[in-house]
């Protein structure tokens, strides 16, 4: 919804957008070093919840709105539910437990501010002043105003995104899903007994 | 908004999973941190889909899937090991060490 916002008027949605991004990168970082940092196992992929959804909601003011669906879909719906099924059948602690971390932690905070610093001096130095204006996709002005008449919904973007994945990147597509039917026989295979 | 917050701000997640990778001992907990640095890796794809086209949407799809499919494989794999050793603790998993 924001995404759309923004492809109608761009100029009067920067500071909205702006606030919105301040809390959730705020609270996406706060719920991130807890995420590696709780000694309770299930907050942990509750926290990771938190993550996830914000994830999805820097999407939709990036107007990736099909990607924002799918991954609330794939990530809340499907990936925590087997994280949270992990925990339970590696009969984890589900209270506080102290031998969740090894004793490498100054070791890993140094690695960790480490990649933080190259990261984002490099990005600040390359990509520091580009300002985001969302025209790169904009779609040819008859087929914007088609999408218009169909409801206004903006389903211009995620049509050019469906035309992208099954012309463009077609071979990929099927790759990954050739890739998908691996994975579920490769972990049925591990995971059954016999 | 400027491309360079949302590089900024992938970049802090990155981050954070990659000490969550080299500190917590259980599997379930390295695979969680794993999840983070695929997220900033996938805001990264989206915020220079804006800037170049659609591609990076795109591929950030394809990150979702292949990590659908990693959880799959390493929740099986960590299951294993749990079978085994009735114990998720990867330190513990040293028999290749020489």
């Amino acid at each position: 919804m924001s995404g759309l916002l923004a492809a109608e008027s761009a100029t009067t949605f920067d500071v909205p957008a702006n606030v919105t991004f301040a809390v959730l990168a705020v609270l996406m970082v706060v719920a991130a070093i807890r995420v590696v940092t709780t000694r309770n196992i299930v907050h942990a992929a509750l926290w990771l919840v938190v993550v996830l959804g914000g994830n999805a909601v820097v999407y939709l003011l990036l107007q990736a709105e099909f990607v924002a669906m799918t991954q609330l879909l794939v990530y809340i719906g499907a990936i925590i539910v087997l994280f949270l099924f992990g925990i339970m059948l590696t009969r984890a602690p589900l209270g506080k437990a102290s031998d969740l971390d090894n004793n490498q932690r100054w070791l890993g905070a140094a690695v960790g501010v480490l990649l933080l610093v190259v990261i984002g001096f490099s990005v600040t130095r390359t990509w520091g002043n580009d300002r985001l204006d969302f025209v790169a996709y904009e779609l040819p002005a008859a087929t914007a105003g088609a999408a218009v008449e169909v409801g206004g919904s903006g389903n211009g973007r995620t049509q050019a995104l469906a035309n992208s994945i099954f012309v463009d990147y077609l071979i990929p597509f099927e790759v990954v899903s050739v890739l998908l039917t691996g994975a579920l026989i490769g972990a049925i295979v591990l995971a059954r007994r016999d | 908004m400027l491309l360079n917050q949302f590089l900024l701000l992938a970049a802090v997640l990155f981050s954070v999973g990659v000490y969550g990778v080299i500190v917590r001992r259980n599997g379930v907990l390295v695979l969680m941190s794993v999840e983070l640095i695929l997220n900033a890796v996938n805001i990264n794809l989206i915020a220079f889909s804006t800037y170049w086209g659609l591609g990076g949407q795109v591929f950030a799809l394809f990150v979702i899937a292949v990590a659908a499919a990693e959880v799959g494989v390493g929740l099986a794999i960590v299951l294993l090991i749990y079978r085994n050793r009735r114990s998720v603790d990867i330190d513990q998993l040293d028999e290749l060490k020489g």
